[in-house]
């Protein structure tokens, strides 16, 4: 069979993007790079020891980089630089990113197509404001792959102290984005301390390179959501006899023979061929650029979409997005632009800014406007119908840029978040759709995660779903504070109404369950009989201890909600003047002191696939 | 089974996506097609997109008369074979009144040859979009590049301003009289591109495979003559056996000594090379910055 693998070469592709401010080594981390794996030519050095020399200096390694008259200019690094290196593993694309907030969108444009994110900080100076829109812009387009290189160790004189010092502090930050894994490298880029090799300078740090991580991190398609969604771009029709429909598919497989609905059409039929050129392919996926033909003559064209019957996109004339406005003219509300969303470009307009976002306490600010690159949360309105995805289960379908209609600008861009956010505070919600659309045949399970407050069940919760939203499994996600919120207005904190809320919660486990939906519970549940009596009741129910002690949790304390305890202003609280009876034989459980979260969201969902794939 | 794409098959993937996308969203677009290895990949990956279909571009050659002999028969014959229309465009006011690299230095003689008769070409056949194969690896201005580039109504680019570039949508609006180049191999870089000609089996000129050849040596220069080159004090004749790895005009474009006359050993050599590719052109290196200053003003 002819596949995308056939050919002998089987190195595969990682993009990256670099990011940090102005001085934090940069293009010194990257020049390290290149000339380690021997992608610099002895005449371009030769030209930028030229160049430097011309400018006073010995050697200046971002003039490896800053390829724009300007830049070498201002000395800044303005626009995107992409720049190749390969080692017998793979092939890397670097996106090297401008620092400054003004070329925000610069550094956007290199992320959107990145798997993975190197941040650079100085260790002389730690967390600066651009570290944080770094990471935030980062997680927002998807990015879970991050690396914080600690630079300028050397600097530090490889101090540990300062190490931890920096990561504390960056993870103290970081907590409510829900990441899967950061990863922290204390490095020195100029000597190349951990980054292609590791550093004798730093035993104390025991763990990869900076190369490693990047030739072992996984790719975006190796996690594909299992969906056929397939925006068709053009329609081959060389005769009357032969029409078939060019596209790059979005994520799922499609094979002869499979059974798919068009959109907005709504008509069926199946797969006949599938091939690029002379291959005729038995199978082909994301992101693969291919042509299909189909048994039936329908209504087909470019805009519209394929997907597989039993899961088709739910259709919308009103989004909720997040935008990062580019533009210098400030976003109005209620006129027209245009969206382009996959292959189709459509009118919309913006008819709500919900709030924006305050990068440095990721608080939701009131606003009347989205002015250059702000971050806001709205409400869209398209004039004909779009067929999307949530951004998190699908980056294809889930994104999209604005355009002004008559300066032809792209003026934002966008990601579709859900009818609610999917990342709120007081824990997620998603839409019906993408659940009940789920083609996988599997029975219900309560995972049921109980813990002090801090202790990190809704990270691990939130991280769970996603990744059991990916593979095509009904989930829902039931969070204590916001049943509490929705069900439980009349219930306070007392041992008696605290027991009442966790029953309530049960409950609507009981019944997700029932139908089949593997629904995860992230609540305190202090109580132990009143965690044994809701496992009687539902049956089908999997404990999961999410364990950490009192005194990490109350260092954490996401929100915030320790320090009101201390000061009398919370009282009862559970940890501090309330009991936490822990669970004497949980089914699992997670130490997220001494495990990393993606280890705790490996171990759970390995466990749930076991019960739910082996009915 | 492994669904994991090779790099290769990746690039592929990138560009037919590009080229179809530039086919559906402009009126008159077409491949600038300088007959080298980039062109030629271009060529294979716009049949892989439209087949059974064919080629749905125009094809633009800029023929600034310096070009090899060897250059011109195969763009005739890859032309006659692909049936697809075939443009050459000459500025034959400038070549009339004396234009050549040996009179004019290059710098002026590209601005008049290849500029100049690009932009005018591009306006006579009305083409708002011009596909070319040049590729982010190649020099430090092009690194920053959008895939998308957006051009004003002379052409000319403003890297300060470049549209943000997201994902994989491209946003091909523009009024009457602008343009956009179209940069489909942006991401691959030299090695990807000849292991893509190995794999495909891909036709390409056979100046890039080494044999015994008539070369003048200027210096640290390897040139092959062609089109009465005036001779310098200090200019050797030898047989050199040597190939070309990156084809412009015969004069700027110095060949290198290489023993590699197969695909293969075309491969292994830049595996091992320490030099870049346009280290021989001597248009690139004119004065700082000069790749930059060219594109400012509306060459590729």
């Amino acid at each position: 069979m002819i596949s995308a693998t056939s050919y002998s070469e089987s190195r595969d592709l990682l993009r990256f993007l670099t990011a940090g401010s102005v001085d934090d080594g940069k293009s010194t981390l990257i020049g390290r790079l290149l000339h380690d794996s021997g992608a610099v030519y002895e005449d371009e050095l030769d030209a930028v020891y030229k160049a430097s020399k011309a400018r006073g200096s010995k050697f200046d390694p971002s003039l490896l980089t800053d390829g724009l008259k300007a830049e070498r200019e201002q000395g800044i690094t303005i626009d995107v630089a992409y720049r190749y290196f390969s080692t017998p593993k793979r092939k890397f694309i670097i996106a090297d990113t401008p620092g400054h907030e003004q070329y925000t969108r610069n550094m956007v444009t290199g992320a959107t197509t990145a798997d993975l994110a190197v941040l650079l900080i100085d260790a002389r100076k730690g967390i600066l404001t651009q570290t944080r829109r770094h990471l935030y812009t980062a997680w927002m387009l998807g990015i879970r792959n991050i690396v914080l290189a600690l630079n300028k160790m050397d600097l530090v004189n490889f101090d540990p102290d300062v190490f931890h010092r920096v990561k504390s502090t960056f993870l103290e930050y970081a907590a409510p984005l829900h990441f899967g894994d950061l990863q922290f490298v204390p490095i020195s880029a100029l000597d190349g301390d951990n980054v292609t090799q590791p550093s004798e300078r730093m035993p104390w740090y025991g763990g990869p390179s900076i190369l490693d991580i990047l030739e072992t991190a996984e790719t975006r398609e190796s996690r594909a959501f299992q969906n056929v969604r397939f925006p068709v771009q053009f329609v081959i029709r060389p005769n009357q006899d032969v029409r078939a429909y060019a596209g790059q598919i979005a994520s799922g497989i499609i094979r002869p023979g499979t059974e798919v609905m068009a959109l907005p059409s709504r008509q069926k039929t199946i797969v006949e061929r599938v091939f690029l050129h002379t291959n005729e392919l038995e199978e082909a996926f994301a992101p693969m650029s291919v042509a299909v033909s189909l048994r039936d003559h329908i209504d087909l064209g470019r805009g519209d979409i394929l997907c597989n019957v039993e899961a088709e996109p739910p259709e919308s004339r009103r989004l909720r997005a997040k935008l990062i406005w580019m533009s210098p003219a400030p976003m109005s509300l209620n006129v027209p632009y245009l969206m382009k969303h996959t292959t189709q470009t459509v009118c919309m307009s913006v008819s709500h800014l919900h709030h924006k976002l305050d990068i440095n306490t990721l608080d939701e600010l009131p606003a009347a406007a989205l002015n250059l690159n702000e971050i806001g949360e709205v409400t869209i309105e398209t004039h004909k119908p779009v067929f999307c995805d949530p951004y998190h289960v699908n980056k294809v379908t889930g994104s999209f840029i604005v355009i002004h209609p008559i300066q032809n600008n792209t003026v934002a861009v966008g990601i579709i978040t859900d009818d609610e956010p999917f990342i709120s505070r007081h824990g997620g919600h998603s839409s019906l759709e993408e659940q009940v659309s789920s083609d996988a045949d599997h029975k219900g399970l309560t995972v049921w995660m109980t813990g002090l407050s801090g202790a990190g069940k809704t990270t691990i919760c939130q991280a769970v779903y996603t990744e059991l939203l990916s593979r095509g499994i009904r989930v829902e996600m039931l969070d204590g504070d916001a049943v509490r919120q929705q069900m439980g207005r009349n219930l306070g904190f007392s041992q008696e109404d605290r027991a009442e809320n966790v029953r309530r919660i049960g409950y609507i486990a009981q019944l997700l369950t029932r139908n089949r939906v593997v629904t995860l519970v992230s609540a305190i549940s202090p109580y132990r009989a009143v965690r044994d009596e809701v496992r009687a009741k539902i049956g089908r129910f999997m404990e999961v201890y999410v364990n950490a002690p009192v005194q990490l949790c109350e260092q954490r304390d996401p929100k915030g909600l320790y320090k009101r305890a201390r000061t009398g202003e919370i009282r009862r609280f559970t940890g501090l003047d309330d009991p936490y009876e822990h669970p004497l034989s949980p089914d699992l459980e997670c130490k997220t002191d001494q495990e990393s979260v993606k280890e705790c969201v490996d171990k759970v969902v390995s466990a749930i696939l076991e019960i739910v794939s082996h009915d | 089974m492994n669904r994991r794409l090779s790099h290769l098959d990746a690039l592929e993937s990138e560009s037919i996506h590009i080229l179809r996308e530039v086919r559906a969203e402009f009126s008159r677009p077409a491949i600038l097609y300088s007959i080298g290895k980039d062109s030629s990949v271009m060529l294979r990956l716009a049949q892989k997109a439209f087949y059974p279909g064919k080629i749905p571009f125009l094809l633009l050659h800029i023929d600034t008369t310096y070009k090899f002999r060897e250059m011109i028969e195969f763009r005739d014959r890859i032309a006659r074979e692909f049936n697809v229309d075939l443009i050459v465009h000459t500025n034959h006011e400038a070549i009339a009144a004396g234009a050549s690299p040996f009179k004019l230095g290059t710098s002026k003689c590209c601005a008049l040859l290849k500029t100049k008769a690009l932009l005018d070409a591009l306006a006579e056949h009305r083409i708002d979009a011009a596909i070319g194969g040049a590729r982010r690896d190649e020099e430090k201005s092009r690194a920053k590049e959008r895939i998308f580039s957006f051009r004003d109504p002379f052409g000319q680019w403003d890297p300060k301003n470049q549209r943000p570039e997201l994902w994989n949508l491209y946003n091909g609006r523009i009024e009457k009289g602008q343009s956009v180049r179209v940069f489909p191999l942006s991401n691959w870089t030299e090695v990807d591109v000849w292991e893509y000609i190995e794999r495909e089996a891909i036709p390409v000129v056979p100046l890039y495979f080494a044999r015994p050849r008539k070369a003048i040596i200027r210096g640290d220069l390897v040139i092959l003559p062609e089109h009465d080159m005036p001779a310098e004090a200090g200019d050797r004749v030898e047989t050199v056996t040597s190939r070309m790895r990156s084809l412009g005009c015969s004069y700027c474009s110095g060949a290198i000594r290489s023993q590699a006359d197969t695909l293969p050993g075309i491969v292994e050599e830049l595996k091992a090379f320490r030099r870049s590719e346009r280290e021989n052109r001597l248009i690139d290196h004119d004065q700082e910055g000069s790749m930059e200053l060219k594109k400012r003003e509306g060459y590729f």
